[in-house]
């Protein structure tokens, strides 16, 4: 009976192990099928020369050039003008809710920022599609399908992650900090800049980079407003391609040597992303310690 | 000097308050512009009709079924999983490197972006195991894309459960899985559902990694091995090949209600755990 | 009268240490604890009194980096051997705690939480159960008609009988007790004395108090301990009136606390 028990116990231990390793398979399966399958195409057009490379020319037949930095470019505009918007807003809105907006207001803001992060990419891509790129197109002419187009999308993408880890780094700072401020005269704004905003840096700092990782991340709404066209944009009203609109419009009719050119572009969206996302948990992790 | 101090302040709030508005509005614009352009057309001959002229005419009842299938699909192997790996990462583990490095590939799983998943659900799932383009390929890929999520809120919702409780039973004479089991999970529970909500939400709402994965053949299927087109997809291709507008809308709008309920129910949960647990703390 | 004397047994120490990874909690503890009657655990705070009191049915087993040298002996078997059955010992062996942690869950399923753990299923065993318990925790008369409302709306003083009768659903014959009364008002503490004294006749029970007065009013054997060591060990009436050891007398008189 003990015996029975005691074997019982252990192999739910055991079981219940398994599924724990289930995401460090997952991980380790994903680097292996990823990079692997696009292994090949390094080995071929070369690592330097493919991330130096120009021009992105993939030619069902006969020779196709690989260079990445359309791709490279478009994707850190895009991020770039993103991240301009949303780091503002976002923790403008994180500093508003947390400090400043009555409890009610703040409680009724919370389900409009969950309901914002739910809302699906290919809704976001939709409405800048039928909504921004015409508003674009008439305001500053051209095809209206432009980095700006993707970087306004991503924005509104990314505006939740920004405000939600930012406000709970924000309201983190313990009261003591605003107590001593306000109690030596200085006023709730000074308080703000001066003493919670700088305690709550990391988070903060957090905040953006996982936001920068996102916007990175995301491919329906960028391919269907940024024009999906592989050259080197010259402005933000020109259209461009991201790392991941890339692999998501070509992998339609794409094959062969094309396919693994697709999954070397996503091998090095997966290093650029693992490696923010390092900087992020470690940043995190530094503030929690203090 | 304090009249130019209350000024910058009054400056500063009204700036801050812009941002939420800002926020606010985005959020408002969006939903309200999409409802606008596809209520009109939601009727329940739209939503049980079979598409016709490939999605051109005629209603979207198979991808309503493909996201239903592909969301059933997922859950049924993400949430076991995932609660399996939080109960065990909370409660039979002691401080140690084992569970740093799990925990550390967790996180790293969850910072993968949808189309990579695409990638090796494609290359893994699909070709690999020969899975082919079927609903089980996406659901694979989707379970390991919502893992992370699941483990991470039920972690939390474990974590909050305070110790005397487990004392209590083990002191009873009870073992360790009967604590969990009986005392352990069902007072975690709302804060696990929550999770599983938001894992729906994200399920519902994916379409890089489906698009990879699940084919998108536009029919209502019979079993998980066969492809579909679920919602998200439909979207995209209506929308992104021109096919048409309306029908763009009104998939648009099913799917902005889907993710509403989801959200809401899971804000009315959290909430309804964090009161419970506010007597908790004495 | 001596019951320390007279009486067989129950739980016998020998040598027993105590680490917290380094830190040593008890030193050498050698006792020898009677049955069917109340043992009072009498000490400053971290004296190691609730530490010994949790060895007695291995709670302490939960705590990351502790270690035991010595014997524990329940009925002349110890309980640290390899091979014990800690289920077992935890049902022979129950706890009351110091704040009362009724599970979220019914009146009803409270007290039958335990007899379900170890294979009861049927009904009417379990009403039986139920009843019988609450009957001995002296609380039947004011929750049986509230058997299906959660335990968490009765008082303090009734959740603390409750977590006592929850206790007696299992049929142990060894009752600890850490502080039971001392989150409770002095109304409830009198009633669960009146029920310890009453549940001496069937149990052994062992008691840590902070609390002289009540050592002296419930207890018939007393233990003072002091930085994890027992100072004095011996019959309550006599310790009270005469302690052996110059330390004893200084707490006793409240020199310190």
């Amino acid at each position: 009976m003990l015996a029975v028990r005691r074997l019982k116990e252990k192999t739910i231990k055991v079981l219940l192990f398994i599924t724990a390793l289930v995401a460090v398979v997952g991980v380790i399966l994903i680097t292996i099928f990823v990079f692997g399958k696009g292994w090949p195409f390094w080995e071929k057009y070369g690592l330097f020369k493919s991330l130096m490379g120009r021009v992105w020319l993939p030619n069902l037949d006969g020779e196709s050039i690989f260079g990445l930095v359309p791709l490279i470019v478009g994707s850190f505009c895009v991020t770039a003008i993103a991240s301009l918007l949303a780091v503002p807003l976002g923790v403008g809105c994180a500093i508003y809710l947390a400090e400043i907006a009555s409890d009610l207001w703040s409680r009724m803001f919370r389900p409009a920022v969950s309901l914002l992060a739910a809302i699906p990419s290919v809704v976001y891509g939709f409405f800048g599609l039928i909504v921004l790129v015409p508003v674009i197109r008439d305001f500053f002419g051209g095809l209206g399908f432009s980095l700006l187009a993707g970087g306004i999308i991503l924005a509104i993408m990314i505006l939740p992650t920004i405000i939600a880890v930012s406000e709970d780094a924000i309201r983190a700072v313990p009261k003591s900090y605003k107590e001593a401020s306000l109690a030596l005269g200085a006023s709730r704004w000074q308080t703000i800049y001066r003493t919670i905003v700088p305690a709550a840096r990391s988070g903060i700092i957090a905040a953006v980079i996982l936001g920068i990782g996102r916007a990175l991340g995301e491919t329906m709404a960028v391919i269907m407003v940024t024009g999906n066209r592989p050259l080197i944009p010259k402005s933000i009203l020109d259209p461009g391609v991201t790392l991941t609109g890339t692999i998501g419009t070509e992998w339609a009719y794409a094959s062969g040597e094309h396919t693994t050119a697709l999954f070397a572009v996503g091998s090095v969206l997966f290093v650029l992303i693992m490696l923010i996302n390092s900087i992020a948990i470690v940043i995190k992790n530094k503030g929690e310690l203090k | 000097m304090r009249t130019r101090v209350r000024m910058a302040e009054k400056v500063a709030f009204l700036f801050l308050g812009v941002t939420a508005v800002v926020t606010l509005a985005s959020l408002l614009i969006i939903v309200i512009h999409v409802f606008k352009g596809g209520v009109p057309h939601l009727s329940l001959k739209y939503l049980l009709g079979k598409p016709r002229n490939m999605g051109r005419e005629g209603g979207i009842f198979p991808t309503i079924m493909g996201t239903l299938w592909l969301l059933t699909a997922s859950l049924l192997l993400a949430v076991p999983i995932g609660l399996g790996a939080a109960i065990y990462l909370n409660e039979y583990t002691q401080k140690g490197l084992l569970v740093k490095i799990i925990r550390y590939f967790t996180e790293n799983l969850a910072g993968v972006p949808s189309i990579v998943f695409g990638l090796f659900g494609f290359s893994f799932f699909v070709i690999y195991l020969k899975l082919r383009w079927s609903i089980l390929s996406g659901a694979l890929t989707l379970a390991l894309m919502v893992l992370p999520t699941i483990i991470r809120t039920t972690e939390e919702a474990l974590a909050a459960v305070p110790d005397f409780y487990r004392e209590g039973s083990l002191a009873l004479g009870a073992t360790k899985w009967q604590t969990i089991s009986k005392i352990v999970l069902p007072a975690a529970a709302p804060g696990i559902l929550t999770g599983v909500l938001l894992a729906m939400g994200r399920i519902v709402g994916e379409t890089a990694a489906v698009y990879l994965t699940v084919g998108g053949a536009l029919h209502l299927p019979t079993s998980i091995m066969q492809p579909c087109r679920p919602m998200t997809l439909h979207l995209y291709i209506l929308a992104g090949e021109g096919i048409s507008l309306t029908g763009a809308y009104a998939t648009a709008t099913v799917l902005l209600i889907g993710v509403l309920i989801l959200t809401i129910a899971a804000q009315i949960l959290g909430n309804s755990f964090a009161s419970r647990n506010i007597g908790k703390k004495g | 009268m001596d019951e320390f004397k007279e009486k067989a047994t129950k739980i016998a120490a020998v040598a027993f240490n105590l680490f917290y990874g380094d830190f040593q909690a008890l030193y050498q503890i050698e006792m020898k604890i009677p049955v069917n009657a109340i043992t009072a655990l009498i000490g400053p705070s971290g004296c190691g009194k609730t530490s010994f009191l949790r060895s007695l049915n291995r709670m302490n087993d939960l705590i990351h980096g502790v270690k035991i040298s010595g014997q524990l002996y329940l009925d002349g078997e110890d309980i640290y051997k390899e091979k014990t059955d800690l289920i077992g010992l935890r049902k022979n062996v129950g706890m009351v705690f110091q704040k009362p942690n009724p599970f979220p869950m019914s009146v009803y399923d409270n007290i039958a939480y335990g007899p379900r753990i170890h294979g009861i299923k049927e009904r009417r065993r379990l009403n039986a159960i139920v009843e019988q318990s609450l009957q001995q925790a002296a609380l039947w008369d004011e929750v049986k008609d509230r058997l299906y409302q959660s335990a968490l709306s009765l008082s303090g003083g009734q959740q603390q009988r409750l977590c006592i009768a929850r206790l007696l659903a299992v049929e142990p014959e060894v009752l600890l007790m850490d502080e039971p009364c001392s989150a409770l008002d002095p109304i409830s503490t009198g009633k669960i004395e009146e029920l310890i004294l009453e549940l001496k006749n069937n149990y052994t029970i062992i008691m840590v108090t902070h609390n002289l007065q009540q050592a002296a009013r419930v207890s018939q054997v007393l233990g003072f301990f002091l930085l994890g060591r027992l100072v004095e060990y011996g019959p309550t009436e006599k310790i009270m009136t005469n302690p052996g050891q110059k330390k004893t007398e200084n707490y006793l008189t409240g020199r310190f606390g």
